[in-house]
């Protein structure tokens, strides 16, 4: 039933240097990529989510709530047009933490120990799962902004291409804390305590649903929890960038955050010093 | 740091490890040669899938070495990994890709080129006869094909040390006699040296290396023939009950009288 042995048993076609890496990233971001392709519920969630928010709640609060002129913006705007990129941002905040949901649950169906299984540098290979799944967020926000163009969101076309970066930026951060908190959740179950006490408090409290003068108004304490709060930075970066414009405070806190976000988690993810090897559940 | 004469294929030396207080392995040493099988007896809970953790590094031992043909998990990981290869006991291939896609996903987390990658993962699918599944979606596979798949992926690296963590659980006697076999002729073909953790006693012939894990430790090393003699008991389950004082295996059927 087995054939013969490999001719050549000593000789290994493994490449470990710089071809190497790139195939071994390659070959990640392709199987994210086609996990996202068989789960089309998982799109059309991501893809209604921000829309329910646009049509329903934003078109509720246009009436009640003027926005003034506030920077990137030269006119007054419509409400719609405020909150979509704290929508946008929303759709990167579910993304980080539907890959944190995958990441405890391949970890438990063992998909997880396969890619850490993988010869090349953790820290890369947690990086090259974080590029993937930036990946697919990308693809998220697009069809978003494709759609939310007919509902008036018009930013100028160069503005399409500005968002880029920002969106690179921003999704990394934001699947940095999700690989953060993979690594400390311990049962798939906590995954539902994480979407009531981290997705929707930074959410809600930060500037994408309202702009931060008008939390000033009404609350200072929340206010300055507003001003703790990354994804604050995360809205603002994204919605400076969608109308070719630099918020360098943003930049600066959403990089700071990302750098330190990622770095905890590859050291939770450390085989010697990370949180799974105390716990027996991890194998 | 290349070795100049790899001598075995895995070498465990003095390893423990404790979750918080609980200790789970204790001084636990083994080794297992090239082209060597070596079975790995112990109840659940004996600290198998922890050892199997620390050798493939999913996270490391606070004392104790442990050395694929040479080099160490802790000091040279990539170079480690690279050659071994592991079955784990949960399914790990992805049930909505086909068996080419698992395979050529493994090929890429090794830096395999896709083009490479299609022929080895060939290569490997026909040694455990499942190449004309190569093109069908894991889901749509019987548990015995699934395995097999798993070990055809384990394959394509071409490692020199093979790791099953009780690769027949929840297989019907035809898709486990299969198994064992073919995993046998692997180590008699391709002089692959192979750690079968088990709690199965009629997987386990005579002349195999057997080493009893109990609680974390070691009780037991060597030949199951010369266990047996060695503890004046009929066969190896009655040996294996004697030594851990339990219940043996919930399997009674026995090839090492």
């Amino acid at each position: 039933m087995i054939s013969a042995p490999p001719r050549s048993t000593g000789v290994s076609v493994a490449s470990y240097g710089s071809a190497g890496y790139a195939r071994c990233l390659g070959g990640i971001v392709w199987r994210e990529a086609l996990r996202f392709i068989h789960q089309r519920a998982r799109f059309l969630a991501a893809l209604v989510r921000p829309l329910v928010w646009l049509f329903i709640f934003a078109a509720g609060f246009r009436s009640v709530l003027g926005v003034s002129i506030i920077p990137p913006y030269e006119t007054y705007v419509l409400y719609e047009v405020y909150i979509a990129p704290g929508l946008i941002a929303m759709i990167q905040l579910f993304n980080g933490m539907q890959s944190s949901l995958s990441m405890v649950y391949d970890r438990e169906t063992g998909n997880m120990r396969t890619l850490l299984m993988s010869p090349f540098p953790r820290w890369f290979l947690l990086a090259s799962k974080l590029i993937g799944g930036v990946a697919v967020s990308l693809l998220q926000v697009y069809a978003f902004l494709a759609i939310a163009w007919f509902w008036e969101i018009e930013p100028p076309l160069i503005g399409y291409l500005t968002v880029l970066p920002a969106l690179v930026l921003s999704g990394f951060m934001l699947g940095s804390l999700g690989l953060l908190m993979s690594s400390v959740i311990k049962q798939l179950e906590n995954f539902a305590g994480v979407m009531n006490f981290i997705i929707f408090p930074m959410f809600f409290a930060s500037s994408a649903l309202y702009p931060l003068w008008r939390m000033k108004e009404s609350s200072l304490l929340l206010y300055k929890i507003c001003l703790y709060n990354p994804f604050t930075y995360t809205t603002e970066l994204i919605r400076f960038a969608l109308y070719g414009q630099m918020n360098w405070t943003a930049f600066a806190v959403v990089m700071g955050c990302t750098i330190v976000f990622f770095a905890l988690a590859v050291l939770a993810y450390n085989p010697s010093r990370g949180v799974i090897s105390r716990r027996p559940g991890a194998s | 740091m290349k070795q100049q004469a790899p001598t075995a294929a895995l070498d465990v030396a003095a390893v423990c490890h404790n979750y918080g207080d609980r200790k789970a392995l204790d001084d636990v040493s083994l080794s297992v040669e090239r082209g060597e099988f070596c079975a790995l007896l112990g109840l659940n809970g004996a600290g198998k899938s922890t050892l199997f953790s620390l050798i493939t590094r999913l996270f490391s031992s606070a004392t104790g070495s442990i050395e694929i043909l040479g080099y160490d998990v802790r000091r040279d990981p990539g170079e480690a990994l690279r050659r071994i290869g592991v079955v784990f006991q949960s399914r790990t291939v992805d049930g909505d890709l086909t068996v080419m896609q698992n395979m050529s996903y493994h090929a890429a987390l090794h830096g395999i080129s896709s083009r490479a990658g299609k022929t080895l993962a060939m290569e490997a699918l026909e040694r455990v006869s499942l190449a004309d599944k190569a093109h069908a979606k894991v889901r749509e596979l019987s548990g015995g094909q699934v395995r097999r798949a798993e070990i055809a992926r384990a394959l394509i690296h071409r490692p020199k040390l093979l790791l099953l963590d009780e690769p027949t659980v929840g297989l019907d006697v035809g898709s486990r006699r299969d198994i064992t076999e073919q995993v046998r002729r692997l180590v008699q073909n391709d002089d692959l040296g192979v750690l079968w953790a088990t709690h199965i006693m009629e997987e386990i012939d005579s002349a195999d290396k057997v080493v009893i894990l109990h609680k974390g430790r070691v009780l037991a090393s060597g030949t199951a023939k010369t266990i047996v003699e060695k503890s004046n008991a009929a066969n190896l389950t009655a040996a294996f009950t004697q030594m851990t004082g339990g219940a043996g295996s919930d399997n009674n059927g026995d090839r090492s009288q």
